[in-house]
């Protein structure tokens, strides 16, 4: 007597298990090619090219996203020198590998992924503490060559320690931090105002 | 054979490398504990250990070492049921017990490095000898080869033993997930600038792991533990499994897609990482029924009751940690105010583990129950057995504390620094700052201490429970349907 119906057989669920999980990673592969496409430096607007270093990036509000998008205009070398797209790339790539050589995530965030000691980086550059862009550059070239002579703890007591970072190095970390902010998030994080913003509501 | 002492001679081959692994995992499960309260400490006084041990290196530790002891029990619980499953000796257990040497060096190695070395220059030497600066998986590249290397060894040894022995469903969905498991490690091993294509493969060797084929490979491991502890029909098991298999990664494949949300990927991700994601739970749900409903049917007569006990605690920790506490926050729309703060360590502590701590405690006392001489570990065991309940009393309620804490203080994060004050540093301090944080942040430390005195209990009881019984375990006879092959049921 065999009266084993359909959704209590084994052979059954033993093809759906492999239906579903080839059809699922399918999907994934085609997914990934299409959003690769899409998210490499300057191919669109959503990660730019690491020349946008030389540019001013700011957000403004678009109302048919509902959603603050990242705006791009006009010239704002870093550190004063228009780079080539090049140059852009190799100060931009000093900065992501002295990221991880100095195990920043596990303190801070970025694009909100990471630890959370330390706040958020994605946006740094256009953070309002900097109170303006006129001494930004200065101001974090200092704070990352000693984070705990120029501690700013809001009252909580945590400083970064001395990661040992060289101007060289804290170059590139800035570098890597404006290139960031550039990045389209789909808003993320929610509601953000940059330092122009508070200085133009 | 001995009765009530540890002797080796107790155990098959598989097994004697089972119980090196397990010990390990003991020791990382420690330094786990250690390290993580450290770092919680930090959060309360700040200058603790400034400069000397900071909360980046504590909260590196903590996590390599939860994930490192994760693999080991896992890694030691196949190997444990390997010869019983398959019929026949390991195939290449001599090759595996290099392995196991040459992973527990480098584990050493790169833990002294982590410690004392802790950062470089911001070249490619410290990616390779230092550390790589990714979360999670920040093993330095050697590292990363050697623990690709080892796992080879491991998946030689299951697929060898099974391919010699007998295949059954557990063996088959298993060996397919482990190389899923060991490919899925190679998109992790690659420099980009680019952070977003950076955080898109993270995210396939992480997601991929502990929401896809970490979860089957758990399942495989419950699968055999409920016809081993209860006497559980293999068809109705393995049935259960392929449902598992087709709703894990029918739901987790695409539910990859809710960490894409907000890393520079395409719009499209919010809805298919919003849908898939919030499917996740469902096999959880799946998993609770079998499990409650077999345990039920057998009046609770099993043939290890802390064993049993774990096992339960697995189902719940592994619904309301992974699906219920990940559901809570998968949605884009509540994800972008949660995203980045302790809801995230919230969700992290339960679900890891009430899905993956408990099966492995659950497998130590399996081990440490044969390694005795397949003693008795029923009810009536001595002084009550009071140290296994207390010790599983008090590891549930420090991590569910821990849990409730880190809760408060993500939704007073989202709240005050997300939605009120508009994501700036200020707003970031002003939500570290008030009250509602820190005082989560004090009952965190409290709970955590909970936690620490449950494991001292756990290891005094994995190391006492048994000692000196002389009454051999509870024989469960298994009732297989006429036609199905009946696995060998251990009887001593």
């Amino acid at each position: 007597m065999n009266a084993t119906p359909l959704w209590a057989s084994e052979t059954f669920w033993k093809k759906t298990a492999i239906w579903v999980t080839a059809v699922s990673f399918l999907l994934l592969i085609v997914l990934t090619f299409d959003s690769m496409a899409k998210v490499s430096a300057g191919s669109t607007t959503r990660v730019p090219a690491y020349s946008v270093i030389n540019k001013k990036i700011d957000y403004r509000f678009n109302a048919s996203l509902n959603r603050y998008t990242p705006v791009v205009e006009g010239d704002a070398p870093l550190f004063g020198k228009i780079l080539s797209d090049e140059e852009a790339e190799k100060l931009v790539t000093l900065g992501k590998k002295t990221f991880q050589a100095k195990n920043c995530i596990n303190c801070h965030t970025v694009l909100g992924n990471g630890a959370y000691y330390a706040p958020d980086l994605t946006k740094s550059w256009l953070d309002p503490n900097w109170v303006d862009e006129t001494n930004r550059e200065i101001l974090m070239l200092a704070f990352l060559q000693d984070p705990p002579g120029n501690a700013r703890s809001y009252g909580t007591g945590r400083r970064m320690p001395d990661l040992g970072i060289t101007e060289d190095e804290a170059r590139g970390l800035i570098a890597f931090l404006k290139w960031t902010a550039a990045i389209d998030t789909n808003g993320f994080p929610h509601n953000f105002k940059t330092l122009y913003a508070q200085e133009n509501p | 054979m001995s009765v009530g002492v540890l002797d080796s001679r107790n155990l098959n081959g598989g097994q004697k490398l089972a119980v090196k692994y397990f010990t390990v995992a003991m020791v990382l499960f420690v330094a786990q504990i250690l390290f993580g309260l450290l770092a919680a400490v930090q959060f309360i006084a700040p200058g603790f250990l400034f400069e000397t041990l900071d909360f980046s290196v504590n909260r590196m530790l903590h996590i390599n070492a939860m994930v490192v002891w994760m693999l080991y029990g896992f890694i030691g619980a196949v190997y444990w049921f390997l010869e019983e499953e398959s019929g026949v000796e390991v195939v290449g257990l001599k090759l595996g017990e290099i392995a196991f040497w040459v992973l527990t060096a480098a584990v050493g190695i790169v833990v002294l490095v982590y410690l004392f070395l802790q950062i470089g220059a911001g070249d490619d030497t410290t990616r390779w000898l230092i550390n790589e600066g990714r979360e999670y998986i920040e093993a330095p590249r050697w590292a990363d080869i050697g623990i690709v290397a080892v796992m080879l060894v491991f998946f030689y040894n299951v697929a060898g033993t099974f391919s010699k022995g007998r295949w059954s469903g557990v063996s088959g969905v298993l060996t397919l997930d482990l190389v899923a498991l060991v490919g899925l490690y190679l998109a992790g091993m690659f420099y980009t600038t680019n952070v977003t294509v950076d955080y898109y493969w993270w995210w396939w060797v992480v997601h991929l792991w502990v929401e896809a084929t970490w979860e089957v490979l758990v399942g495989c491991i419950m699968a055999w533990s409920l016809m081993k502890l209860l006497g559980v029909r293999r068809k109705i098991v393995q049935t259960w499994l392929y449902i598992e298999v087709a709703l894990m990664f029918g739901s987790g494949i695409l539910g990859l897609g809710h960490h894409y949300f907000w890393i520079g990927t395409p719009e499209y991700w919010l809805s298919i990482g919003g849908f898939f994601s919030a499917l996740e739970p469902i096999p959880l749900v799946a998993m609770v029924v079998h499990s409650i409903y077999d345990a039920g049917v057998h009046k609770f007569k099993s043939t290890n009751h802390p064993a049993l006990g774990w096992v339960i605690a697995h189902t719940f920790g592994n619904f309301f940690g992974a699906g219920v506490w990940g559901f809570m926050h998968t949605l884009p729309q509540i994800n972008l105010y949660t995203h980045g703060t302790q809801w995230t360590a919230s969700h992290g502590h339960l679900s890891f583990f009430g899905a993956y701590a408990t099966i492995n405690i659950a497998f130590f006392y399996l081990a440490v129950q044969q390694w005795r001489g397949n003693v008795w570990m029923g009810a009536n065991l001595a002084d009550n057995g009071w140290k296994w309940k207390w010790s599983m009393g008090l590891l549930n309620l420090g991590v569910v504390g821990m849990t409730v804490a880190l809760l408060i203080a993500g939704y007073e994060q989202s709240f005050i620094e997300r939605a009120v004050e508009g994501s700036t540093w200020s707003g970031y301090f002003a939500a570290q700052t008030h009250p509602w944080f820190t005082e989560a942040m004090f009952w965190r430390l409290i709970m955590g201490i909970v936690t620490a005195a449950g494991l001292a209990l756990l290891i005094w009881d994995l190391a006492t429970i048994g000692a000196g019984e002389t009454r051999p375990a509870l024989v469960i006879e298994r009732h297989e349907e006429p036609g199905v092959k009946a696995a060998v049921v251990q009887t001593a």
